[in-house]
């Protein structure tokens, strides 16, 4: 059974049917899909949805497909929880996190928009996926492609981290390491996708693929307890995310699932790359792309394609963005894992210092619910840390060698009564 | 020898299918005519009714973006390669 109408122009609201389409023909706008709310109403509610299984496809209306999902059945539904310790750290009263650094099986909120990519994939026929990629979105789709059977073509800027490249090569993809940055892989995929006949999970089935990042919001206010948050805080690239989760919240309130309630929404990018930053500091529609420079290179990416609709789902929901320097991403990698034991990547330590930017400039007030959204893991972005982090004490297998060690020292000092 | 201009998919059924297409011209502003010239109705599509670039037209001339450039009057030249490609495609 499916709840979709068709796909739509969100600009000129020209009608097509569901096919592979990603741009309209005639003003290039963003092509959305368009779903049955009515029919939806009568078969969604809070019952239903937690009568299922724990992954993303509890929220199967909401998603454009046709059949019964065939990809990523065990993706979705990851740990969200009270960081009172986090809390603390950053002088406030109720915050969240959602935690999508142990997502299944690549560790990354890509497993929701591949999951929902490759069963669209594969009921238009498909055999081959492809992608452009930062690294987390190549793993996705090596991943779920290899459990599907299809044969996967990813390109990544070659200056990615190891960490991201091996993550893909394991599942015995072709990994395409284009040499230029994001923007170029983006711009020869989108060329690429012209001439061959691959789905190419971020450009030609777009409107489907990026659907699936609104499972990660309607996991946030059911695990919330079927409410949305009044702030969060959401990493930036192309700018996607933030104006899912924001669908994801509007879809839920209007479907009656959530109060009536307004959440604002924080943009989260690094000083080397804050395209989108930048236009809503001047509240402005236009989004002047950058060169990046950034060690949160899964953030890199200089000329956002949602940057517009993410720059006004930001500026109308009352929120607003910052961007922080390398020092302070490692900074808000190290006080997640030192306070609420998550290790994240790169961009998880851009929003959680965004967090801390926004808290103290008084932009976030202390005494609302705040979510702060990680989406990545640190154990695939590891350069950054290698000279930051001091080192293991090395010692001798011998108890003197432990005592006269600085760790031995430091023991001594705790257990003296 | 001309100026190959890229065609996005969206645009390739009024340039009967083709992919790639030669056309001249000094700037992209007159080359972008110039395609319009040899196939009608490409201006409309690609330009906003005040004459400029629509928003979610990217144009690059040997693969760099012409906003990092001189825009619409970044010149070209023989043998130049330059793609319009949707703004909508690719991202996180």
């Amino acid at each position: 059974m499916s709840y979709v109408l068709g796909l739509k122009c969100r600009e000129c609201g020209r009608l097509y049917p569901k096919e592979v389409i990603n741009v309209c023909e005639y003003c290039f706008g963003s092509i959305e899909v368009d779903y049955d709310y009515e029919a939806i109403r009568r078969v969604f509610s809070r019952e239903a949805i937690q009568s299922r299984p724990r992954s993303l496809w509890r929220y199967r209306e909401l998603l454009p497909i046709e059949g019964e999902p065939t990809v990523g059945l065990n993706s979705g539904y990851t740990p969200f929880f009270q960081a009172q310790r986090l809390a603390e750290a950053l002088g406030l009263e109720e915050l969240y996190i959602k935690d999508d650094s142990v997502s299944h099986p690549t560790l990354s909120f890509k497993d929701r928009v591949v999951s929902v990519a490759l069963t669209r994939a594969k009921e238009l026929g498909f055999d081959t996926v492809a992608c452009a990629s930062t690294g987390n979105l190549a793993n996705a789709v090596s991943a779920h492609a290899a459990r599907a059977g299809l044969k996967c073509y990813v390109f990544i800027p070659s200056d990615l981290e190891v960490g991201k490249v091996i993550a893909s090569l394991i599942y015995r993809p072709t990994v395409v390491a284009v040499e230029g940055t994001y923007d170029d892989v983006n711009r020869l995929c989108a060329e690429l996708s012209a001439k061959y006949p691959w789905a190419f999970v971020n450009v030609n089935i777009r409107p489907y693929y990026a659907e699936g990042s609104k499972t990660y919001g309607f996991e946030v206010a059911e695990q919330l307890g079927w409410r949305a948050p009044a702030h969060i805080v959401i990493p930036a690239a192309s700018g996607s995310l933030i104006t899912k989760i924001a669908k994801a919240f509007k879809e839920l309130r209007q479907l009656g699932l959530i109060e009536e309630s307004s959440t604002k929404l924080y943009a989260a990018q690094a000083a080397g790359c804050s395209p989108i930053t930048a236009a809503i500091h001047e509240r402005s529609d236009i989004v002047k792309p950058v060169k990046p420079k950034t060690m949160a290179k899964s953030l890199a990416i200089g000329n956002p394609a949602d940057g517009y609709y993410a720059t006004k789902a930001v500026l109308e929901s009352g929120g607003w963005a910052e961007a922080v320097s390398d020092d302070e991403i490692v900074e808000g990698m190290r006080l997640l894992a030192e306070t609420e034991g998550v290790f994240t990547e790169t961009a998880g330590g851009v929003t959680v210092a965004v967090a801390k930017k926004l808290i103290e400039q008084g932009t976030i007030p202390r005494d609302e619910s705040v979510v702060i959204c990680i989406t990545g893991n640190g154990l695939k972005t590891q350069e950054p840390l290698m000279d930051r982090l001091g080192h293991a004490v090395r010692i001798k297998p011998s108890l003197a060698s432990f005592e006269s060690s600085p760790a031995g020292q430091l023991a001594g000092l705790s257990t003296k009564r | 020898m001309a100026i190959t201009v890229r065609i996005p998919t969206p645009l390739q059924r009024l340039t009967n299918g083709q992919g790639e297409v030669p056309c001249e011209g000094k700037t992209v502003t007159e080359l972008l005519a110039d395609l319009d010239r040899r196939y009608p109705g490409v201006k409309e599509r690609i330009f906003d009714q005040s004459g400029k670039l629509r928003r979610f037209v990217n144009v690059f001339v040997n693969e760099e973006d012409i906003r990092f450039l001189q825009g619409d009057q970044t010149a070209v030249k023989d043998g130049d390669e330059v793609s319009i490609i949707p703004a909508i495609a690719g991202g996180t």
